[in-house]
């Protein structure tokens, strides 16, 4: 299915957030979310991905 | 006056700098500069993965320092955005602190008074302790207390100017009449001397990066803040003499030979 992984179109077989995570190499420590809503990482596994959904997966970096 | 210190939310800091972890020309002098400001809290972000150089090595960096962790949301722009940004730091970084940033203009990056109180009534409720970064009015910061809010950070100036305090006045103000919260100036400090007369005004603490890591020299930057907000503390604590309209001379005149002889 198609899937937007922060912010690139992309094609997964992957059928929910937590296998999507690993399929794209997530490096913790890192945060998900799904169509603009947090998923907590304790229900990424329980989380189905739809064909058009977008994934947001962020990780630590500087900030003012 | 009794001196007390910067309380955050019921945690106590001897010193009153809040720094910023972003800018530095390295790592390295990211850290020297934050051990040099003798600061207890410094700021963190998140963002995309791979999108910068960031991830584990930059927050191994951050958690040696044995700092307090405050992350931000910096760059949201909606009420949504920012709730979902501070849901994703609260599980990165396991600390239910969010310095809330709402941008309004993108042009002075000036908060948006009004999506900025629905996140932070929405993000109290959810237990989070919200350190909004505001503008300098005081009917917003009255709101924001009357949410909740323990700590509020006004700008003294739009983010990374340098210019200091542009509104001096507005500043006392809101000291003036939210007396028992904590109030840190955010944003827009360019010079120790700024960052020294925010504490004079009787701010708590004040919030800064560009100031330092755009300096020639940040570990020296940084040390000079260190001293500048302790001065500047010192002062208010002591009470500054009244001004006044007309001169009065310091050495005594009685005695003073030759007195209006000519």
């Amino acid at each position: 299915m198609k899937i937007t992984f922060n912010g690139q179109l992309t094609d997964s077989a992957a059928d929910n957030l937590q296998s999507l995570v690993i399929a794209m190499g997530a490096k913790e420590p890192f945060a998900v979310a799904l169509n603009g809503q947090f998923i907590p990482r304790s229900q990424c596994q329980t989380t189905l991905l739809s064909d058009g959904d977008s994934v947001e997966l962020l990780s630590p970096i500087q900030g003012g | 006056m009794q001196d007390k210190p910067l309380t955050i939310y019921g945690q106590a800091f001897e010193n009153r700098l809040l720094i910023g972890s972003a800018l530095y020309p390295s790592p390295m002098v990211m850290q020297q500069a934050i051990s040099e400001s003798g600061a207890g809290i410094v700021t963190v972000s998140l963002r995309r993965q791979s999108s910068v150089a960031a991830g584990e090595d930059f927050w191994q960096l951050i958690r040696n320092t044995g700092l307090t962790v405050l992350p931000n949301t910096a760059g949201c722009n909606s009420t949504k955005e920012a709730v979902t940004l501070a849901h994703m730091c609260r599980e990165v970084f396991a600390t239910d602190w969010i310095k809330l940033e709402l941008i309004g203009d993108e042009y002075n990056l000036q908060p948006d008074p009004i999506a900025l109180l629905e996140a932070t009534e929405i993000l109290l409720q959810e237990g989070f302790k919200v350190l909004p970064y505001c503008t300098d009015d005081l009917v917003l910061c009255q709101r924001l207390a009357a949410l909740g809010c323990e700590v509020l950070m006004p700008w003294g100036s739009p983010i990374g100017t340098g210019k200091g305090l542009l509104n001096p006045y507005n500043l006392k103000t809101i000291r003036e009449r939210l007396p028992e919260l904590t109030l840190i100036v955010d944003a827009g400090l360019g010079l120790p001397s700024h960052a020294c007369q925010a504490l004079e005004l009787g701010y708590d603490g004040v919030l800064l990066n560009s100031a330092i890591a755009g300096a020639g020299c940040p570990v020296t930057m940084a040390g000079a803040f260190n001293h500048a907000v302790q001065a500047g503390r010192h002062a208010y604590v002591a009470q500054a003499m009244p001004q006044k309209e007309v001169a009065a001379p310091s050495t005594p005149t009685m005695g003073m030979p030759f007195w209006h002889q000519n």
